[in-house]
């Protein structure tokens, strides 16, 4: 008999029983589409938070001074005042970088009128929109003569100037108090949001680092260098090279162990997407499980089908199918069902990311591959377990088929 | 030549550690044309005798000549392939295929024949023409449970006919009939038989609807121990037209309304 037949029949066979049919496929419909469903909210969810996070910078390293150690006391990462202006000097010439911002922070109340904030004080300079990517909402950002002079001005993060000046206003030229230092203000950020690390970038203000060297807090070090790198591709390369020339410049002897620690934002995209796909292989994997109580529900019908239909089987045989004719019919019967019941899986899976994307404004996007592996495993189920009631039904004996009651 | 050759057929069933012989050495021919009622009591062999010449069963030993072939050494498919080709069945409990138009039962033969393939066209006008036979054209999209008794018993014999089989077999065909209908499809086959020349054999327990072939074969343990001609063969379109006619109510599927498509 021709495959055509084959299918015919068994198409015909199940459209005799729609009900259980459609009950059968249910199975299949609901563990396809949660599986579809899990990965393309997972899916979505690491592109946004790679998104977010070049969103903070692009190509960025971070040069962090290390711990360091006095007499056997070893203090926490951060603490090293070995990192100096002279590094950032150093990495300023290597070919595969392009921008490079030393950094200075403290913690200050900010002043202005009778309104006062505590707030992070960014010491940088010229570089720093230009690697942040970060546009200007009022003003100008500060410049290379005001670092060479340790100038008192500062540039507002926008929360900040919301706060001490009320939104949407233009506070440039206007002062604000840090420690007994008046500092001009120059220029407001426009809104950034939250960093990889969940910083607000927005609760900050920003002068030059000399600034914060000689005039805030008297010291000789920096706290950290933010580079940038050419281009994308460049990254590895660029880190490599920083890490080579931060050893030069720290005067490291060889096997000495590193006084600083470089973390480039690949390494930081890394991490979050190390955890967002562990979670989506978590929620694809309890999917799976709804999968396969779906194809022993096929098994299970059929079984019952194949007891069900033994005297139709016992007629098929009377009126000359063949023992592989009953076969084929019942495992294309179940092949079908896992195969209508994933394709509609995949659609309803499709429809539920959708409805979230739309709902919760959840990114969700359903990868390729995930809509093969579906198809791939319906027709597994499918064959694996319709083979079982399939033989069972080849296997009957067309006497005794007749006459089972 | 004739259409059915069985010589010393035995079969014997093993149930655990006793033998069971059902048949004890049969020897018939059925010739072209003729209408066999095989009757006998239960245990008697003649559903084990049946089951052989259906080629749903194969004899221990013996021999069984099916149109001049012998088909007691076949293979299970090779069987299956006779049972399409030169077998038409027709059962005691109809084995229509439920939510099944008369058509697509008709036609379900068809599918299995391999010897044979048609267009799905030529395969409606068989199915219809096998209809016709058994005057149920008018019917061919009901369903079997828009169909009284009798009707889905034409239908079965449309489907027994549409492979233009050697012999048509049927088992107890009129047990789930009244007496009305029963006469009917006895009818049908006798106009098969006498108008087609069609060979029949039916398999009946009961003496009057054996009355309507042409030869008699009764079974009791295992053999044969009648085979003769009916003298007195009844007629059922005579014994039909001399009934009184069916009530309405007897025949519930005639409305329009019942006609659901």
């Amino acid at each position: 008999m021709s495959v055509f037949m084959v299918f015919r029949i068994a198409l015909k066979a199940l459209g005799r029983n729609k009900l259980r049919t459609a009950l059968t496929m249910l199975g299949m419909i609901i563990g396809v589409g949660a599986v579809i469903t899990m990965v393309a909210l997972g899916t979505g969810a690491q592109a946004a938070i790679k998104e977010q996070i070049k969103a903070t910078g692009t190509n960025t390293i971070t040069v962090m001074s290390g711990n360091f150690t006095s007499g056997a006391v070893r203090m926490g990462e951060g603490n090293s005042s070995r990192l100096m202006a002279a590094d950032a000097q150093a990495l300023r010439a290597l070919p595969q970088i392009q921008w490079v911002a030393e950094g200075a922070t403290t913690r200050q109340q900010l002043i202005a009128g009778n309104q006062n904030w505590n707030s992070q004080i960014q010491g940088t300079n010229v570089d720093w929109p230009l690697i942040k990517a970060w546009p200007l909402k009022f003003g100008q950002f500060f410049t290379e003569q005001d670092v060479q002079s340790a100038a008192k001005v500062i540039v507002l993060g926008s929360n900040v100037s919301d706060i001490l000046y009320g939104a949407d206003v233009d506070p440039v030229g206007q002062n604000v108090r840090v420690r007994n230092h008046v500092f001009r203000i120059v220029g407001v950020f426009t809104a950034k949001g939250a960093s990889s690390g969940g910083q607000n970038q927005d609760d900050q203000a920003f002068v030059p680092f000399t600034t914060v060297q000689k005039k805030i807090q008297g010291i000789q070090h920096i706290n950290n260098i933010t580079v940038s790198a050419v281009s994308a591709e460049s990254i590895a390369a660029a880190t490599e090279a920083v890490k080579v020339s931060m050893r030069t410049t720290q005067a490291l002897a060889p096997g000495e162990e590193d006084t600083f620690r470089v973390l480039s934002q690949d390494d930081i995209i890394g991490f979050a997407t190390q955890q967002s796909s562990t979670m989506t292989d978590l929620l694809a994997g309890i999917a799976a499980v709804s999968l396969m109580v779906g194809g022993i529900g096929i098994m299970n019908i059929m079984l019952v089908s194949v007891t069900e239909r033994t005297r139709e089987i016992g007629l098929r045989m009377a009126i000359g199918a063949r023992g592989r004719d009953v076969l084929m019919q019942f495992l294309v019967e179940a092949i079908v069902i896992s195969l209508v019941g994933g394709a509609l899986g995949i659609l309803t899976g499709y429809l539920f990311a959708e409805l979230a994307k739309w709902l919760n404004n959840w990114p969700a996007v359903v990868p390729l591959d995930s809509i093969f592996m579906a198809v791939g495993f319906a027709a597994f189920v499918g064959i694996f377990f319709g083979f079982y009631p399939a033989r069972k039904a080849a296997g009957l004996d067309p006497i005794e088929a007749l006459r089972f009651e | 030549m004739p259409v059915i050759s069985v010589r010393d057929l035995q079969r014997v069933y093993h149930m655990g550690d006793h033998e069971v012989r059902a048949l004890r050495g049969v020897s018939l021919d059925v010739e072209p044309g003729e209408f066999v009622s095989v009757t006998g009591p239960s245990g008697s062999g003649k559903s084990t005798f049946m089951h052989i010449i259906g080629a749903l069963d194969k004899p221990s030993s013996g021999e069984y000549i099916l149109d001049g072939k012998d088909v007691s050494k076949l293979s299970k498919d090779d069987l299956a392939g006779v049972r399409n080709q030169k077998i038409g069945f027709v059962f005691q409990g109809f084995n229509l295929l439920t939510r099944t138009t008369a058509l697509d039962n008709v036609e379900l033969p068809l599918l299995y024949n391999s010897v044979r393939k048609m267009k799905a066209s030529e395969r409606h006008k068989r199915a219809m023409a096998a209809l016709d036979i058994v005057g149920l054209t008018q019917r061919f999209h009901h369903m079997p449970n828009q169909l009284s008794g009798g009707q889905q018993q034409r239908v079965a014999i449309a489907r027994a006919l549409i492979n233009e089989p050697s012999i048509i077999l049927a088992d107890e065909p009129t047990g789930n009939l009244d007496t009305r209908t029963s006469i009917e499809v006895m009818g049908i086959f006798q106009r098969l038989n006498i108008e087609r020349g069609i060979t029949v054999m039916v398999i009946t327990h009961e003496m009057d609807i054996a009355e309507y072939g042409t030869r008699l074969i009764r079974f009791r343990d295992g053999r044969v121990v009648a085979d003769q001609k009916i003298t007195h063969r009844r007629n059922a379109a005579d014994e039909l037209a001399a009934l009184p006619p069916p009530e309405p109510d007897q025949m519930p599927h005639e409305e329009p309304a019942q006609q659901a498509h």
